[in-house]
């Protein structure tokens, strides 16, 4: 059996902003370690966006070799603490897993936070190897998330004069002004940021690229020899359905980065407002709506629906999200589209006019596609709701970059390395694929840097 | 960080700031503007850049203390003290040309951002007439500094303390029905200003661009709190704007979205809480 993760009491969590899951014990992960058959030719490995060496690592943690095991996991991950929380390991590492096939996989996540935080707590991540040598070259790198963060982090061990440019405030992208700080607390952000700052890697908040600097101004006036974009998937869309501009809608970003970035929870000591309502319509399925509904939930919406318009199986978010979601109290609402936000005469919201709809055949995809069943529209009483239905690229970098080239949607268009259209100009992350995962954008990130020393070698 | 290099009360309730801002200085032009955030518990407000020193790193902004933000600012902050975080500058700076005849409107502090572009346009060889308004002759800033780049200056109060009696719109309307060539016209104040002002160059077919100041939290484009409907559209005003066609802004659902904040602004303490300045 697989060892169950100590968590806060439903009940309990779904009024407070303190961490959700608490992690395994020594005994629970040295434990959960001697599962793993140690498989010569693992499954699970290939399934990882950054390839860690799993078994490899999980045999040093039953061995409690917890050291050991942190430097198998650094090697290809450089935010282990945060993917072992965040990453969606059902369809990825664990998803593969060959004890998956009969029983449960091993919990590698759990194993990979546990290390992680067990390096933090007891320092064994505190001695920062300095680089074998100088290059004496300077690369910018735009954007602090965990691309960002990755691709910096891997070109300051190089040698390169690294400085990271960030919009806002603070760094650390998504993972600090979005995914909520019950299933990340922001000090370990903060501790991985504080080892890159050890690196030697400036780091330049309340700088917006496009504005504050333009990239062709960071190479030929600020003597940068390449940039890495990775900026993200900040722009927020919205429905284009009537009523959305009433008060008491909000986009899932504006919602989650007024509570955790800002930090309204502690309104008023911290002086950012936020609306919540007494019933609360969350507009998606995936982790981002997850995270709005159950913030929604923690900051006193009595009602929390989850709208969406396909049934749970394709619900885009971590299973395990879905789950804490369900145990919290977070009502679904599946196979509902809204088709209209309805307002009193005051221009506030007082209700999600939603459509009935039925799965009907698949498409070329294999997914079910959602069709409206006539006449079944119904209003949902409800005083907020938060539209959190994806997210595109911003077009600033886009604007202000002329030869820059970008797809239809607006991604920059980069090849496997990260290298765009310009050339010294490398890209990754959300940016490029669109909105994808923590893993994979950092993975992006690891790419770009190596792509870079080749570049800036020649 | 951003210090503080002087600070001079203006009006009642009406401060200038001139902050060392050297990134900003450097890079930016009239309608652009600064998001800060005062201190770790600070909420992030939009300022408009008044006016800039790139030779200095200097910038100049004018705040007028309405609420817990702002007047957290003009109450504890002075000379030499360090704002945390200002970062622009953001959004789009006015458009520029030789366009003719132009009429720059300001209401209250409007003025303020008002002033930088009207100075751009009479150094690009345009007419500027000037129309700055105030509800009292206490509260109108900067009337020297707009004679000096206006080829003609208008003063209105609402309660004829100063200038003539009336609103800013008075004498835009009468200009406009004496058949005097108007080529454009810029509004900057509140909200019910500019909604007055495209209201009365729209009969006249005159082109009228107006400054919306919406609720803002990023200034980058990634929250939408921003967001205003301009002929139609939903528009970013932090990365799109901040300065629209007004004769197709919805100024009724910009003023209804002003409101969201309403009670919590009540609540607010003027510090977060932090620190000694509103002592129950
Ligand atoms: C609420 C939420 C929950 C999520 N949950 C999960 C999860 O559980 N698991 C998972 O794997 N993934 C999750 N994701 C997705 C994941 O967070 C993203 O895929 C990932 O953060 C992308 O990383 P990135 O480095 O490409 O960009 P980001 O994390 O978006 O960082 C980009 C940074 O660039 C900055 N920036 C943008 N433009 C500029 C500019 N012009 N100049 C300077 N700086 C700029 C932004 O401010 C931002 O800080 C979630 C996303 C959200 C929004
Ligand atoms: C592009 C732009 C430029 C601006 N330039 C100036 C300027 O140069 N000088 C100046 O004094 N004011 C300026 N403002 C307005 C200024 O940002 C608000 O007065 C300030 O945010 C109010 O905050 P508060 O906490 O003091 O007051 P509150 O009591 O919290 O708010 C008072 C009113 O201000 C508006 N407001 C509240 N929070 C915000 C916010 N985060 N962003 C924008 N508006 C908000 C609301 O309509 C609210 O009802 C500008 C606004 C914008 C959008
Ligand atoms: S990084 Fe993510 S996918 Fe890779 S092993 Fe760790 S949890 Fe699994
Ligand atoms: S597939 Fe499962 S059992 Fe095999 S090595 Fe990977 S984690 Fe261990
Ligand atoms: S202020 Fe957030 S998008 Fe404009
Ligand atoms: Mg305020």
């Amino acid at each position: 059996m697989r060892n169950a993760m100590p968590e806060q009491p439903a009940d309990v969590r779904n009024k407070n902003f303190q961490e959700v899951a608490l992690g395994y014990t020594k005994e629970m992960a040295v434990d959960e370690a001697q599962r793993c058959l140690n498989c010569p030719k693992p499954r699970c490995v290939g399934s990882c966006p950054v390839n860690i060496d799993i078994p490899k690592f999980i045999h040093e943690v039953a061995q409690e070799n917890f050291a050991e095991a942190y430097k198998i996991l650094k090697q290809k991950s450089t935010l282990p603490a945060v993917c072992g929380r965040v990453c969606p390991q059902e369809n990825q590492c664990e998803g593969k897993c060959v004890l998956g096939i009969k029983g449960e996989p091993v919990a590698i996540g759990r194993l990979e936070r546990f290390v992680a935080d067990y390096a933090r707590e007891h320092g064994l991540d505190n001695d920062v190897e300095a680089p074998a040598e100088r290059k004496g070259k300077k690369v910018a790198v735009v954007g602090s998330g965990p691309s960002g963060l990755t691709c910096a982090g891997d070109l300051a061990k190089m040698g390169y004069d690294v400085t990271m440019y960030e919009a806002l405030h603070a760094a650390g992208g998504v993972l600090m002004y979005g995914i909520p700080q019950f299933r990340l607390p922001k000090e370990i952000v903060q501790h991985e940021i504080s080892a890159l700052k050890k690196l030697g890697v400036k780091i330049v908040v309340d700088a917006v690229i496009g504005r504050t600097f333009t990239i062709k101004e960071l190479m030929e006036e600020e003597g940068f020899s390449a940039v890495y974009v990775g900026t993200g998937a900040g722009l927020p869309h919205f429905m284009q359905i009537d009523g959305e501009n009433l008060n008491g809608v909000y986009s899932a970003n504006e919602f989650l980065t007024r509570v955790n970035l800002m930090k309204a929870y502690e309104f008023p000591n911290y002086a950012t407002p936020v609306y919540v309502g007494k019933k609360a319509a969350i507009v998606g399925a995936g982790n981002v709506a997850m995270d709005a509904a159950r913030t929604a939930k923690r900051l006193g919406a009595e009602q929390v629906y989850i709208v969406y318009r396909r049934s749970e199986e394709e619900m885009p978010a971590r299973k395990e999200e879905i789950g804490h979601a369900k145990e919290e109290g977070i009502e679904l609402r599946l196979l509902n589209n809204p088709v209209a936000i309805l307002g009193d005469e005051k221009g506030w919201v007082n209700g999600l006019k939603c459509i009935k709809m039925e799965l009907g055949e698949a498409d070329a995809s294999g997914r079910r596609s959602p069709v409206a069943i006539a006449g079944s529209e119904y209003v949902l009483d409800v005083d907020m709701v938060v539209m959190a239905i994806g997210q595109g690229p911003n077009p600033l970098i886009k604007q202000t970059t002329p030869d820059l080239e970008v797809n239809k949607r607006g991604n920059i268009v980069a090849d496997e390395a990260g290298a765009t259209s310009i050339a010294g100009v490398f890209a990754g992350g959300d940016i490029v694929t669109g909105a994808a995962t923590v893993i994979s954008a950092m993975g992006a990130g690891k790419k770009a840097a190596a792509a870079i020393d080749e570049y800036l070698s020649k | 960080m951003a210090k503080i290099i002087t600070k001079t009360n203006l009006a009642p309730a009406v401060y200038e700031f001139v902050v060392d801002a050297p990134l900003v200085a450097h890079k930016c032009h009239p309608g652009q503007f600064v998001i800060i955030r005062t201190d770790e518990y600070s909420e992030r407000i939009p300022l408009t850049i008044a006016d800039f020193d790139r030779e200095k790193g200097y910038i100049t902004l004018i705040v007028q203390a309405v609420g817990n933000t702002t007047k957290h600012l003009c109450d504890t902050f002075n000379e030499g003290d360090d704002i945390l975080d200002v970062v622009g500058p953001l959004g789009h700076p006015s458009e520029m040309g030789k366009f003719g005849t132009v009429v720059v409107v300001g209401g209250g502090i409007g003025v303020a951002p008002v002033y930088p572009i009207a100075r751009a346009y009479h150094e690009l060889g345009n007419k500027v007439i000037s129309i700055i308004g105030a509800r009292d002759k206490d509260l109108v800033i900067w009337q020297d500094k707009m004679a000096a780049i206006s080829d003609e200056l208008i003063l209105t109060t609402d309660n004829g303390s100063a200038g003539r009696k009336g609103f800013v719109t008075d004498p835009l309307r009468e200009m406009l029905e004496a058949g005097e060539k108007v080529d454009l016209v810029l509004a900057i104040g509140p909200v019910i200003m500019m909604k007055n002002v495209a209201a009365t160059t729209k009969p006249f077919g005159v082109k009228t661009t107006a400054s919306l100041n919406t609720i803002m939290v990023d200034g980058t484009g990634m929250c939408g709190g921003c967001r205003v409907m301009v002929g139609g559209e939903n528009k970013f005003a932090c990365v799109d704007g901040p300065e629209f066609d007004a004769h197709e802004v919805d100024f009724a659902n910009l003023v209804m979205r002003q409101q969201m904040y309403k009670d919590q602004e009540a609540l607010e303490y003027s510090c977060g809480g932090h620190c000694k300045c509103v002592e129950e």
